[in-house]
């Protein structure tokens, strides 16, 4: 079996590298990327002030104090304290408010946005009376490109999982070399898994790649350990190549594969918080790009980045992502079709 | 020793019945040929053998059980039309193959049978359409396969290449290999096969060994020539033919009688060919329409 599986897995380790023009796409197209944002966001931040009020529900209701009516501020719901604390310490909130009495506030005194709030705020009507009580958070803003660096390798991580493998075993099947495998002793899960694991090495050589020459040229930041961030990008991928796999378990056209993985792709490009956090979003909003396995990954991985989670902070997320893999592959496996019907 | 029996093989898709109650036993050691125009079945026929495509009804038996795992070891199967990993080597290509099977040739002698030795180290995407089924050929063979499976092998080769074949699927017969092989070119299952199995629109229409299926059907030989040599009625003589392209064929068992009245209808007989049936007279005795329609 493992002969059989290393058989597939060198073979198209080769196809995939001598492919020069795929090989060169998979690794240009982040660095393009990552440069060209980190260039054109580079001395940009918001012109809008934000600020946080702690609270169990979701709506807010302005008539609770008349600091919530003040213009050019965006105010947003925080449910969770610690959530909050972090994102005044990164300066992506520059204002968090508890009006529920004792009413507090919180602000980094390092943020000019939030000196700025924070004055709004008392001398909004009442507040000297309200008696909040002030507490610091310290902590370095993150920069766009710090932010923006997990989403942009992992969609391309997502693109080259989805497309390099569902496209590949698409491609395999019309032009009839699965039917010429299907001739052999190769079982279908030993084609699966061997493709798996080509893509796999493939991607983490690459992002990994990717993500040195980031960090090299633009000085990253990275707050966890490299070896929680290796297993993210580990799992998350192994999720995606699985999820690619499925897309492509039965597909014979090319046109349809390609229809089929961009209802995956662009969903997730778009709710998993590749370019902008989803944080503000509406909860129905979270609750369906929770679906997607691209939201833990990216979550995972700016958590370890960003805020020096560890191996075990990230462990939930990661073992929801293996779950989604199993029945990824196993689905994909059983119904694997090696010819058009 | 029966190595393959196909019972009742049936496919049966939505608009069209491929093949319709096929069954033949093939001997260990044998040629066998499955001849018959295109899209008389033989392909699918050979595809549900080979277990790539699944049959509506019958079953396959090989060495007296059901096909399974042991076939698909034993097995070499050179596909009509298939396509291989891009960007490989020939030897790549046959080592990746080879990786496959429990049981393997020897790729040197591989490579030396096919002819391949100046091109194992060439793009299998670079090759020729010969070059290419000596490839496929190859690939069939990686396994050391105790029974091989030839679809339409020398479609689109030129007559040399298609001679070279002939010969290296002699030489894969000399070890005792049991060879199957489709085809739809007569001479072609004349030289290759022991025994011959002819389909159309699916079924089996006459099956036997080349030499036995002629002298069953025919006690005669064939004039042939040009339509328009011939003029009046040609009634008298037995067996008129056919006209085709051109060309009148009788089949006659008294060939001096015949040709001393063809003397009197045609205007010469310096066109005029004397021969013996054939395979694919045979077929379009039996069919009424020609081989590569």
């Amino acid at each position: 079996m493992l002969k059989r599986i290393y058989a597939i897995f060198r073979a198209r380790n080769l196809e995939f590298i001598r492919d020069r023009s795929s090989m060169s796409w998979n690794i240009i197209l982040p660095v393009v990327l990552m440069f060209g944002l980190s260039f054109i966001f580079g001395g940009a931040d918001r012109t809008e002030y934000r600020v946080g009020v702690l609270q169990s529900g979701e709506e807010l209701d302005m008539n609770q104090h008349p600091f919530l009516g003040t213009r050019y501020i965006q105010f947003v719901v925080i449910n969770d304290k610690d959530a909050g604390f972090r994102r005044i310490a990164r300066h992506r909130l520059d204002l968090l408010v508890q009006f529920d009495e004792p009413g507090s506030y919180w602000v980094n005194p390092e943020s000019p946005k939030g000196y700025f709030a924070e004055l709004a705020l008392l001398q909004s009507e009442n507040s000297t009376t309200f008696g909040i009580q002030k507490a610091q958070i310290t902590g370095e803003p993150v920069r766009y490109v710090d932010w923006v660096l997990p989403g942009i390798l992992g969609m391309n991580m997502m693109f080259s999982c989805l497309f390099g493998v569902g496209y590949v075993v698409v491609r395999y099947r019309k032009n009839g070399f699965l039917k010429r495998l299907r001739a052999t002793p190769l079982r279908a899960i030993e084609f699966v898994i061997a493709q798996v694991a080509s893509r796999l090495v493939l991607i983490m050589t690459i992002t990994s790649f990717v993500y040195i020459g980031t960090k090299y040229f633009l000085d990253t930041r990275m707050d966890g350990s490299y070896l929680a961030l290796f297993l993210v990008a580990l799992v998350g991928a192994i999720a995606l190549l699985s999820m690619g796999l499925l897309v492509a378990a039965r597909v014979t056209s090319e046109e349809l594969a390609g229809g089929l993985l961009n209802l995956f792709t662009w969903p997730m490009m778009l709710l998993s918080g590749v370019w902008f956090p989803l944080e503000d979003a509406d909860a129905w909003v979270r609750q369906i790009a929770n679906i997607f396995p691209l939201t833990h990954v990216l979550n995972s991985a700016r958590a370890v980045m960003l805020d020096g989670a560890t191996l075990l902070d990230v462990t939930p997320a990661l073992l929801s992502l293996l779950l989604l893999s199993m029945l990824f592959l196993g689905l994909g496996a059983a119904m694997f079709r090696w010819r058009p019907s | 020793m029966i190595a393959l029996e196909a019972r009742k093989l049936v496919k049966q898709y939505p608009a069209v019945l491929a093949v319709n109650e096929v069954s033949f036993e093939v001997s260990a050691g044998s040629c066998f040929g499955l001849l018959g125009p295109n899209g008389a079945g033989k392909t699918t026929t050979v595809e549900i053998i080979e277990g790539v495509t699944p049959a509506t009804s019958g079953e396959v038996y090989y060495f007296g059980k059901l096909a399974g795992n042991k076939f698909r070891e034993e097995a070499g199967i050179q596909f009509q039309n298939t396509a291989l990993q891009d960007y490989l080597t020939v030897r790549e290509t046959l080592q990746m193959f080879q990786s496959l099977y429990n049981r393997q040739a020897d790729l040197e002698h591989i490579i030396s049978e096919c002819s391949l030795e100046d091109l194992q180290d060439r793009d299998n995407r670079k090759l020729s359409g010969g070059q290419r089924q000596r490839l496929f050929l190859a690939v069939a063979l990686v396994n050391k396969p105790r029974l091989v499976f030839l679809d339409e092998p020398t479609t689109g080769l030129d007559p040399q290449a298609r001679r070279n074949f002939w010969d290296l699927v002699s030489r894969i017969r000399s070890d005792g290999t049991t060879v199957i092989l489709t085809t739809h070119y007569m001479d072609e299952a004349e030289i290759l096969c022991d025994e011959i199995a002819i389909m159309d629109v699916g079924e089996i229409i006459a099956q036997g060994s080349p030499a036995a299926l002629l002298q069953e059907h025919y006690q005669s030989v064939i004039i042939e020539l040009p339509l328009e040599d011939v003029s009046g009625d040609l009634d008298s003589i037995e067996h008129r033919v056919l006209e085709t392209q051109g060309l009148i064929e009788i089949s006659t068992n008294d060939v001096n009688t015949s040709l001393e009245i063809l003397a009197t209808h045609v205007s010469g007989l310096n066109r005029m060919k004397i021969r013996q049936p054939n395979l694919e007279d045979l077929f379009l005795d039996l069919t009424g329409h020609s081989l590569r329609a």
